[in-house]
């Protein structure tokens, strides 16, 4: 067999240099032209520190202490910084998570590709200036001559990964890393990234380092597949392989995690209760002032209407731009609904001044998509949690003994009242914000893409957890998200939107198994790895997919 | 852009407005006869009156506000009581020494501070960067006088390398000019350049640990122009903030550093007029102080918008 592009032998980076303090412990990688290799895991696996060292961009404060990491047979980790600064992008390239934030936000993207081959070629003027319009248009961008002088907030995100994309593979390099390359994208953007990633590497014979934590776009997209977990290497098996028979418990837990794309068993709809939530024709319009006086209307959300008993869980999902996060806010009043109507438990909130709010607060309680940045820093757990109870006029030592009570509810230590958010991990703090919002024993949960920041056997636990509190205290739910996975499991009802409008409502099992409408099926389609069960390990009945 | 600019205008109107009432009322509203404030403690009844005739305190207030409001938008300030000269005159007498001194200030400020809060950024936690944050304490904490004294001690008693006071016009030749304004320059840059720097660093070390700067750097550029074109581009806000400040700042009045060095500005002509009680000009140095904030608050937000392109204004 030929010599491979990419050969890490035994890599190891540790913390400050410290041997004691091993954060990649001993990861070995193989990666042919035109393959692609996915390295999967979940924070803190060390997969992207594996292809940072490769680019040489480590932050400081982390060293490779020992192994190798070999670009077509020229060692990297003993190059030189100047040697290092001629290979990237000409030999090897890579591309971001987020591509927003990746390119610089007041440069014409035209001039950020433009860069690339002022620093590694002799090409000037009009020559460099047509390359990268024939470069762009390779990636599929519509209108280069004018996306040439955008910058990047005028672009959409699909473009401004298409944009990171051209960029990277300008100079045809021999490798390129993506690392979660389409985790910020909706689904129909995604599948046309993974597409373009596919043709490019054929064409140009690309050895690709993919870096994902979602097994579906595993299924899509890889050739080989590598298992990381704290560092180590758990498995490296062809994807069909691993799919079927992984190796190990690990990679076993992985894929069972991993929510199915087809419907749970529907609940059985209570009698006639009142219902936790029903919005009549709810709208919600931006107006902004024109140059002439004139105004310029934004319709957000346009007549949503919707019914959700207690005891049970609506979705609605949809795509961003889609108003689902518009339609939640109308709900919890952060946003004044423009017209229609709310009804909390059978109490009208749409129309009700600010003022007169503060009763009806309690009723209805979001958690939101970052635990990270929910959580007052400088505040301790049990205080963020009784906040709201005291502001109602609860003791503060009956709050604070229901808070303890919470946490054990939620999973979590009593004792944890008395820490700070940044003592625990992505999946706690998930589930702190759940306690926080319990607390004030709201009718409706309102969750906001709750689960989509966390990995996927954390995603699997928060889910369960939001099932079993739900079934004990009979609270009504309305789910976020964009991830029809996540909806399949967790919803009886699923409504679906697109551009501030509901394309179709009705019960999950029918509008995720049967969708009446095309948009409904487009973004099912677009879903990475729908033909595959991976928690069965195997395909979906019926279906042979095409790998890779 | 050009809809948002005649909007400030207009909104620079009441600002500029209020500024005038308020500036108005100092005098009247103070307790005691405005008269007798401004004639002092030594005069006679007979000067009282006259002073009384001539700034119309015999008339209903209001209609002595729209009086003054109206002479004022016809470019009279009124005149000096100390030196009976009008008051316009004076300001404009006084601007070029001032404004010289702001331009070679910051210009100076500039040129030195940013590449300093550059590299404290690019080597961060290291003795260079060090250096510059105690640079930049020395130049908040030591007073202007105490710099100033010592310039002159060392520059001008010294060595003799330089006047130790005094103002040439640049018209009158850039050597000379430059031989004067060296000192107070000096003097008052080093303020300056500990506020510009420490605010380039801060917000360069920010911008530093954004992706783009770590896509320019996967890009294979040099580290200069990673520097400078992705992380520098990205701070230009918050810098030019703090220049456009800073330069209001010294148009308004340096007092000690005007003072030391005998440049005959705006500085020296507030401290003057405080001193001698001429109201007239007091009122005209509060408002073209005013005047000159309004201005450059204005700039500073039309250069956002040149600055970053997402910022638009509707």
């Amino acid at each position: 067999m030929s010599q491979p592009v990419l050969d890490v032998r035994d890599l190891r980076i540790a913390l400050n240099g410290d041997p004691d303090a091993q954060v990649v412990k001993g990861i070995d990688l193989k990666i042919h032209a035109g393959e692609t290799m996915c390295l999967v895991g979940e924070s803190g696996s060390g997969k992207s520190l594996t292809s940072l060292a490769t680019m040489g961009l480590l932050p400081s404060v982390l060293k490779p202490i020992a192994g190798s990491i070999s670009l077509g047979g020229e060692e990297l980790l003993t190059a030189s910084p100047r040697r290092l600064r001629q290979l990237r992008a000409t030999d090897m390239a890579m591309i971001f998570q987020e591509p927003m934030t990746a390119l610089n936000p007041v440069m014409r993207v035209g001039q950020q590709i433009a860069e690339v081959l002022d620093a590694h070629s002799s090409m000037v003027g009009s020559d460099r200036r047509k390359r990268v319009l024939e470069m762009m248009e390779h990636v599929h961008l519509p209108d280069v001559a004018r996306i040439y002088n955008s910058f990047p907030h005028q672009l959409s995100g699909g473009q401004r990964q298409r944009i990171m994309i051209a960029m990277a593979l300008v100079l045809k390099p021999r490798l390129l890393i993506a690392d979660e390359p389409t985790t910020a994208l909706d689904v129909t953007t995604q599948a046309q990234i993974l597409k373009l990633i596919r043709e490019l590497r054929e064409e140009q014979g690309t050895a690709v380092l993919f870096i994902t934590h979602d097994m579906g776009v595993v299924s899509e997209i890889a050739d080989d597949v590598t298992v990381l977990k704290l560092g180590e290497v758990m498995e490296v098996q062809k994807v069909d392989a691993l799919l079927r028979t992984p190796r190990t418990q690990y990679s076993r837990d992985l894929l069972k995690a991993v929510p199915s794309l087809i419907p749970r068993e529907p609940r059985p709809a209570l009698a006639d209760a009142v219902p936790a939530l029903e919005t009549k024709d709810l709208r919600k319009v931006y107006a902004t002032a024109t140059l002439f006086g004139g105004k310029k209307e934004t319709v957000a959300a346009k007549d949503v209407t919707l019914n959700l008993q207690p005891g049970r869980t609506l979705g609605i999902v949809g795509e961003s731009g889609s108003g689902k996060s518009t339609v939640a806010r109308c709900i919890v009043r952060l946003i004044e609904p423009t017209a229609g109507s709310v009804q909390v438990s059978g109490t009208e909130i749409a129309t009700i001044p600010q003022a007169q709010l503060k009763p009806h607060r309690k009723r209805v309680q979001i958690v939101f998509q970052d635990p990270f940045r929910s959580l007052n820093p400088r505040i301790e757990v049990g205080e963020s949690i009784i906040e709201g109870p005291t502001n109602f006029g609860v003791s503060r030592a009956d709050a604070m003994k229901r808070a303890r009570e919470l946490l054990e509810l939620v999973g979590l230590p009593a004792s944890a009242v008395d820490r700070f958010p940044h003592q625990f991990s992505g999946g706690q703090r998930q589930r702190i914000a759940i306690a926080r919002a319990l607390a004030m024993d709201p009718d409706l949960l309102v969750a906001d893409e709750a689960v989509s920041a966390l990995d996927v056997s954390v995603q699997d636990q928060v889910l369960k957890l939001l099932d079993e509190i739900q079934s004990r205290m009979g609270i009504a739910i309305l789910f976020i998200t964009h991830d029809l996975r996540v909806a399949a499991q967790i919803c009886d009802d699923v409504m679906v939107m697109q551009r501030g409008a509901v394309v179709e409502y009705g019960p999950a099992g029918e509008v995720l198994a049967n969708p009446r409408t095309d948009y409904t099926r487009t973004l099912i389609e677009a879903a990475p790895g729908r033909h595959w069960d991976f928690g069965a390990f195997r395909p979906v009945a019926g279906v042979e997919p095409a790998l890779g | 852009m050009l809809r948002y600019i005649a909007q400030r205008i207009l909104a620079a109107i009441p600002v500029m407005g209020f500024v005038a009432l308020f500036v108005f009322l100092l005098l009247r509203l103070s307790p005691g006869d405005p008269a007798a404030i401004i004639a002092g403690d030594a005069a006679t009844p007979e000067q009282l009156e006259a002073i009384r005739e001539r700034l119309g305190l015999n008339e209903p207030i209001y209609t002595q506000f729209f009086d003054w409001v109206s002479r004022l938008l016809q470019g009279d300030f009124g005149t000096s009581i100390l030196s009976g000269t009008p008051v316009i005159d004076m300001i404009m007498g006084r601007l070029e020494p001032t404004v010289s001194l702001a331009l070679t200030t910051i210009v100076l400020a500039i040129l030195i501070a940013v590449p300093l809060g550059v590299i404290a950024a690019w080597k961060h936690g290291t003795l260079i960067d060090r250096l510059v944050m105690a640079i930049s304490v020395l130049g908040f904490s030591v007073p202007v006088f105490v710099i100033a004294y010592v310039m002159i001690q060392v520059f001008a008693m010294n060595l003799k390398w330089l006047p130790v006071q005094g103002f040439k016009s640049i018209f009158d030749g850039v050597g000379p000019f430059a031989e004067r304004i060296a000192l107070p320059t000096l003097t008052l840059t080093l303020l300056y350049i500990a506020l510009i720097a420490r605010i380039t660093r801060t917000s360069m070390l920010e911008v530093m640990g954004e992706d783009y700067v770590r896509t320019a750097r996967a890009k294979g550029l040099r580290e200069g122009r990673v520097l400078m074109r992705h992380a520098l581009r990205n701070c230009a806000v918050p810098i030019v903030t703090v220049i456009g400040i800073g330069f209001a700042l010294i148009i308004s009045g340096v007092v000690v550093t005007e003072s030391v060095f005998n440049l005959p500005g705006i500085g020296r002509l507030t401290v003057d007029a405080v001193l001698a009680r001429d109201y007239p000009v007091i009122q005209a140095v509060i408002l073209l102080a005013s005047l000159v904030y309004v201005v450059i608050n204005l700039l500073i937000d039309i250069a956002y918008v040149l600055l970053d392109p997402r910022i638009r204004y509707a």
